[in-house]
């Protein structure tokens, strides 16, 4: 690279960090405004909420990508990949099929979350630690991570057989996600979390910068490796839960957006990628789902979309990565 | 020992797994929500109609789709020159689900015979692609095949879904994704006698399938007819799971974990392995639809659910239980 | 008798070989050589069928490489290629057996089974002949696909940089297994080698190649001269005549 490539490079990821910003800014207007019809208060205040809801999920998604990959030192593996929101899932199912003798299922949804979360993120630390430290060649531990996702969602359909025979209905819901269904009560705390969680991840942003490295070049740089990828492990937990309990599982929406931020940047600096990936998720999200909406008439359709398309992102990149 | 007597079990070793067939051909026959035994059989005529127009023809129709499943697996890993893919998660499946759907959708009321015959067609075409990707990809990252195998699956499994959610036929897809046998009655099975056939027939051409797993440059050094024997395989493979998708739905991992169990104590030269294979995949999901018929007795547990967990579980244990030796 | 006439091949729009013209007489040992990219491995898998023809002709024993059936090419000739990464499962008897393929396409024979008993032997792996070949180290593994190239019994044998993975014991076993079977039998060995000191002992002849086509070919004492060698490989090396043999000195 020449001196004022590098230079270029160094000074224009903010100028289009900016330009992001106000696409998704605009994303949003266009969302709220476009086709008002009828009881404009009760429809704003439902767009409003699914608005929120995309937003806090496109966030979560895009944040616990980038630090997931980073603790991972690559950029094919996203939580999701991994199996980490079908994990969600299968705790949610596992303990109301515990503790469902105890009135769980009637509990505050909060609460409910919050018992997940926290089952959620020690298998998390559990099956995945050990994997990142013993370096498995990256290839195994996706192919690992797919087939853990593949037997966590058959545990949750033979769960949900078990605890209603007659239920056909589960599969149906567990598939694909759904932005039209979201849970109010969750939503704030599901935000919290969510704004906590980037916060973080922007302090952390210099560590993340080293980890990115790799795990042999970060402990020789003086990083505590065991330590920092552990809390970063929970964060990525957190923030899976938060989006997987809102909308449901989104198996490629990471890589799809975490990609095409990079492409957009062309950086791995942390104090940019993060804040690009969000932006594109928020983009792809809102914009997406304004054009399905009023342009395509698909409405509901949105996390589908979006899970092809990452899809064939993934199978792109993995070719690609295959052929080099 | 001489080159064609070497890698055979020893004759207990035979003896004990043909028991333990027996042994679950005939309590798949008496596990269900009737209570059967051998006496009510001689003394009750509604207890042998019973067996002959549903236990029966379920357990035959357990074996020949496991066995079946089993070889398409060998197959398809012989095609890709990989040990980790199988028709039911590199996308074999999810096309012939895809082709089930098209053929609903322009002839609502088609028979049996040629759903099976279009998803047969859809799912040549989706395996026929990916072979082709995954002959480009190198041959030295196994895993990566496997990956590129289960996503590909999953994309073409997000068509199907995307494409029966807009027409309303979700519910259809959903049967033709989880493998089921609590549906299959006499007159509900025999195609899956046809599956039998092709097992045959694979059987029959073993040698050359050996060949073929040694890659291109050798088989043609050998004078194998190379591009002939790749689409022999290729239809055997989509013909045999369009089959079972369209009689009892997807089963997945028979055909990943069997060849895989196999091949480890017995190698990989097809003309010994193949019937262990086939007698493997047959027990495997006859035990797992046992399963699925007593865990949450009275009700039933598709067998598909019950392979999706033990399946995953065997598989991960051949994936990290393999690494762990090299 | 191997004959190439006019043959080019260009793929992905890069020219590999341009207009090669060569007789490989048949019997004896013929020895490839050239630099990195001089289109030795191209040429080999051109002859063996192993990638079609795309212009000129090539005969082997008078029969077209690229009409003959595959399976009648195989009984006149074999092809090892530089690391075929048979990933099979198979034991290393298994794996020699299916050399005989050609021959009996589904059963072997018991004349068959001496045949593979032989190759095993004469490759010193009879210890190893039930042992999983994914469970040799690479040298027995070459070992064992050379043992079923052998097995294959044919007139021709073609072998693409055989020497890879190969100890100096097992190197040498090898060459001078072709130099024997060559002056005994009456085979005709066509081998690409890296190694020119391999070529100077064993080989009868040397074809050398360069950018795609072939440079110098003759006898083995025509070839290893300082001049010729220089202008194949571009930089000066001493040849020496040690203890009667051909040695050139390339390390200097």
């Amino acid at each position: 690279m020449t001196e004022t490539a590098v230079q270029r490079d160094m000074v224009r990821p903010d100028f289009r960090v900016a330009i992001m910003a106000a696409a998704a800014l605009l994303a949003c207007l266009a969302y709220m405004t476009i086709g008002l019809r009828g009881n404009l208060a009760f429809v704003l205040e439902l767009r409003s909420v699914r608005l929120a809801a995309m937003v806090v999920v496109g966030v979560a998604v895009a944040v616990s990508t980038v630090v997931f990959q980073t603790v991972c030192a690559n950029r094919i593996i996203t939580p999701s990949i991994m199996g980490l929101d079908a994990l969600y899932i299968f705790c949610q199912t596992a303990l109301v099929f515990t503790l469902s003798g105890f009135g769980f299922a009637g509990i505050d949804p909060r609460l409910h979350f919050l018992g997940n979360f926290m089952a959620m993120t020690c298998l998390a630390l559990v099956l995945f630690l050990p994997m990142l430290r013993r370096q498995f060649d990256l290839t195994l531990m996706l192919l690992t991570g797919v087939v853990l996702s593949v037997l966590f969602r058959s545990l949750t359909t033979l769960l949900a057989r078990l605890i209603d025979p007659n239920d056909f209905a589960v599969l149906q819901g567990a598939v694909f996600a759904s932005f039209n269904a979201v849970e109010p009560e969750l939503l704030l705390l599901a935000a919290a979390i969510t704004v906590a969680g980037t916060f973080i991840a922007w302090r952390a942003r210099h560590v993340l910068d080293v980890l990115a490295l790799g795990s042999d070049t970060a402990i020789g740089l003086g990083v505590a490796w065991r330590v920092t990828a552990a809390g970063l492990l929970v964060l990525v937990a957190a923030l899976v839960s938060a989006s997987t309990a809102l909308v449901g599982p989104m198996a490629f929406l990471g890589l799809l957006v975490v990609s095409l931020a990079q492409r957009i940047v062309g950086t791995n600096r942390h104090a940019v990628l993060i804040p690009a990936a969000a932006l594109t998720a928020i983009i792809v999200l809102v914009g997406g789902q304004t054009v399905l909406q009023h342009a395509l008439g698909g409405e509901g359709s949105l996390g589908i979309v979006v899970e092809f398309a990452g899809g064939i992102v993934f199978l792109a990149i993995l070719f690609a990565s295959g052929r080099r | 020992m001489t080159a064609a007597t070497i890698g055979r079990p020893g004759f207990a070793f035979q003896a004990i797994a043909i028991a333990t067939l027996a042994a679950l051909f005939v309590g798949s026959l008496f596990v269900g929500v009737t209570n059967l035994s051998i006496r009510s059989l001689v003394s009750d005529p509604e207890a042998l109609r019973l067996v002959m127009v549903s236990r029966l023809p379920r357990t035959l129709a357990a074996l020949l789709a496991g066995s079946a499943l089993a070889i398409a697996g060998l197959v398809m890993q012989t095609l890709a020159r990989n040990r980790f893919v199988e028709p039911a998660t590199a996308g074999t499946a999810q096309s012939a689900a895809l082709g089930i759907l098209v053929v609903t959708l322009v002839w609502p009321n088609a028979a049996l015979g040629w759903k099976a015959a279009g998803a047969a067609a859809t799912a040549l075409a989706g395996t026929s692609l990916f072979l082709m990707l995954a002959h480009r990809l190198p041959p030295t990252q196994p895993f990566l095949v496997a990956l590129f195998g289960l996503v590909y699956g999953g994309v073409i499994g997000a068509v199907a879904t995307f494409l029966a959610w807009r027409l309303d036929l979700l519910q259809y897809v959903e049967v033709w994704m989880t493998g089921e046998f609590s549906g299959i009655l006499r007159g509900r099975y025999e195609l899956l006698w046809v599956a039998g056939a092709l097992v045959a027939l694979a059987l029959w051409t073993a040698d050359r399938l050996t060949i073929l797993s040694m890659g291109r440059d050798a088989s043609i050094g050998l004078g194998l007819n190379y591009a002939g024997v790749l689409r022999f395989g290729l239809v055997i493979v989509s013909a045999v799971t369009a089959l079972i998708v369209v009689v009892v739905g997807t089963i997945p991992f028979v055909g990943l974990v069997v060849p895989n169990i196999v091949s480890r104590f017995a190698g990989e030269n097809l003309r010994h392995t193949l019937p262990w294979v086939a007698g493997g995949g047959a027990a495997l999901v006859l035990a797992c639809d046992m399963i699925g018929r007593l865990i949450r007795f009275p009700y039933e547990v598709p067998v598909g659910t019950v392979l999706g967990v033990v399946g995953a579980v065997l598989f991960l244990i051949l994936l990290l239980g393999r690494n762990r030796n090299d | 008798m191997i004959e190439i006439s006019g043959v080019s091949l260009t793929l992905g729009g890069s020219g590999i070989l341009n207009d090669v013209n060569l007789t490989v007489p048949k019997g004896g040992v013929t020895a490839l050589v050239g630099p990195n990219g001089a289109g030795k491995s191209s040429l080999l898998s051109l002859i063996a069928r192993l990638q079609p023809l795309q212009s000129g002709r090539i005969t082997v024993d008078g029969l077209a490489v690229d009409t003959t059936p595959s399976r009648e090419l195989a009984k006149v000739m074999a092809i090892l290629r530089q690391d075929p990464g048979v990933a099979s499962r198979l034991r290393v008897a298994e794996l020699v057996g299916f050399g005989r393929f050609p021959h009996h396409r589904g059963r072997l024979t018991a004349q068959d089974r001496e045949i593979v008993a032989a190759s095993l032997e004469q490759f010193d792996l009879g210890d190893l002949s039930l042992r999983f070949i994914d469970t040799l180290s690479g040298g027995q593994r070459q070992r064992a696909l050379v043992a079923m190239t052998f097995c294959q019994g044919t007139d021709y044998i073609l072998l693409d940089e055989p020497l890879n993975n190969l100890d100096m014991f097992h190197a040498r076993n090898l060459m001078r297994t072709l130099r024997r079977i060559g002056d005994e039998h009456g085979k005709t060995v066509l081998i690409v080698l890296h190694d020119i000191n391999h070529a100077a002992a064993h080989a009868d002849r040397i074809v050398a190649m360069k950018d795609g086509a072939v440079v110098a070919s003759g006898d083995t004492e025509a070839i290893i001269r300082p001049d010729v060698l220089e202008s194949i490989f571009g930089f000066p090396m001493l040849v020496e005549r040690v203890a009667g043999r051909l040695a050139v000195l390339h390390h200097t």
